[in-house]
């Protein structure tokens, strides 16, 4: 269910430690998001695109990943620019197209793409079980950590029990339709499920109990400390930071 | 060093569940002594799993004492320093494994023992590589087979180097080729165990003796007759009823 397809790498990007790239990923993408200059938001681009490639992931892969969001802009580019208001590009009887609509489209475009690329290049890189290790260096509170690997384990477990008593009402005959006794059916699958979920990790906990579990978080990774680290954040924060303040002066 | 010392003691232990009137464990004892090898073969719901979890204290009994090494263990920190000792695998697998990699959990225990990292790390491998899975360290858990998952679970509790076994079912929803490495496998384990299983011929070939379970008590290997007959007579592969 969850493919780990770009965290196994060679690359100078997968070499990094998951706090480094997980701190970076934050940087960037709240200077991304806060920018509010087309001219910037494309700089911030070509950066997102230069860490692409720096993690040499298969642009076709990125490409497949991006599918989903292209949906999503495809909406912004029908409404924003006949809904919003400002000098007329261009006009057909009733149908105004906006300049500013535009350049708004644009500047959404821009930016949710590089962060997502941002992430894919920064985050997606690492496997779940690194990225939890380095949420917890970065002092998030265990809880929300083990929260990250539980579902991470546990997601495929319940999607299988899921399915398993979705084939067992099929083979009694169950056929979904839009009517009331197909809604109730789906309803107690979801009661079933929560109920199974729920003693699931009554007996998950024992068996934490059974091996010594006293709410720490230990984790195997070790990272061993790089120069390479450190500049890395450094170059990252420094370029972030100049191209917040230039955008301030600037405009 | 104490040779056919008692490891574990249970006296006259009571228990049901919340809202049911009937007793699950009635007034029942066991013992189980350093080396002992014992197998228990009951019926579905006859108390079997309620007895492994009173014994780790994941059940609390309404009466009668538990004794683990001669210690009586009663409120919920009597268990902690026990539960180390005693390795308790469960029914299914995928309650066990919780890290998201085989080496990630077969650590885990160690590292609530108070073992450095390497140490750990150290101790996992030598376990795994001891069952002969070594070659999975890094494999991501939810991507193993039923059986693989049934090994690292078995060394994710070894790991801890429990004195005791208490093993669920090992074999249920297993293949004989899994079936027969665990034989393998605690035949040759230097540590005394209790398993639980429904198939006689996997719990004759890794036990001593075989107790039963009837009304919440257990029936000792005199009381119980379970045994297996095979014949060869002349009737063959033709379809044939006994007289």
């Amino acid at each position: 269910m969850i493919e780990e397809q770009f965290a196994y790498g060679s690359s100078f990007i997968h070499s990094l430690d998951p706090k480094i790239r997980i701190i970076a990923s934050i940087v960037l993408s709240f200077a991304t998001a806060l920018c509010d200059n087309l001219y910037f938001a494309v700089i911030y681009f070509v950066v997102s695109i230069i860490l692409i490639v720096m993690a040499r992931l298969n642009m076709i892969d990125i490409f497949k990943r991006l599918r989903p969001v292209f949906w999503f802009l495809l909406m912004i580019w029908i409404i924003l620019p006949l809904t919003f208001e400002g000098d007329i590009l261009y006009q057909f009887y009733g149908l105004k197209i906006t300049g500013q609509g535009v350049i708004l489209c644009c500047k959404i475009t821009i930016k949710s793409i590089t962060i997502l690329l941002l992430f894919s290049a920064l985050i997606a890189t690492m496997t779940v079980a690194s990225l939890g290790n380095g949420l917890h260096r970065i002092h998030v509170p265990d809880k929300m950590v083990f929260l990250l690997l539980m579902s991470y384990r546990y997601i495929s477990v319940i999607e299988e029990e899921y399915q398993r008593l979705l084939r067992a009402a099929k083979f009694r005959g169950f056929n979904p339709g839009t009517n009331l006794h197909s809604y109730k059916t789906f309803a107690y699958l979801a009661g079933m499920l929560f109920v199974r979920a729920s003693l699931r990790a009554q007996r998950v906990h024992q068996a934490m109990l059974c091996r010594g579990f006293n709410q720490k978080f230990h984790t195997l990774d070790d990272y061993p400390p790089n120069r390479l680290n450190s500049i890395f954040l450094m170059v990252i924060s420094a370029a972030s930071l100049s191209l917040v303040i230039f955008e301030m002066i600037w405009i | 060093m104490f040779n056919n010392s008692s490891v574990i003691k249970l006296e006259d232990i009571s228990f049901s569940y919340l809202g049911s009137d009937t007793k699950v464990l009635d007034h029942l004892n066991l013992e189980i002594n350093k080396g002992d090898r014992i197998g228990m073969m009951a019926p579905n719901g006859s108390g079997k799993t309620t007895l492994l979890h009173t014994i780790m204290g994941l059940c609390k009994p309404d009466s009668g004492t538990i004794k683990v090494f001669g210690k009586v263990l009663n409120h919920e920190k009597d268990f902690l320093p026990v539960r180390s000792k005693i390795g308790l695998l469960f029914q299914d697998s995928d309650d066990q494994l919780f890290c998201p990699t085989v080496l990630d959990d077969v650590a885990f225990g160690p590292l609530n023992l108070g073992f450095s990292r390497a140490d750990a790390i150290d101790i996992a491998r030598k376990t795994l590589e001891k069952l002969g899975i070594l070659y999975f360290e890094q494999s991501v858990i939810h991507k193993l087979s039923g059986g693989q998952k049934r090994l690292v679970a078995l060394a994710s509790v070894l790991a801890m180097e429990p004195e005791v076994l208490l093993l669920d079912e090992p074999t249920a929803g297993l293949d004989n080729i899994v079936k027969k490495k665990l034989i393998h496998i605690l035949n040759s384990l230097d540590i005394s165990y209790f398993v639980i299983s429904h198939e006689f011929d996997f719990a004759n070939a890794v036990t001593d003796k075989i107790y039963s379970m009837e009304n919440g008590k257990i029936l000792r290997d005199d009381e119980i007759h379970i045994h297996r007959h095979e014949h060869v007579h002349k009737h063959g592969k033709h379809p044939h009823i006994h007289k």
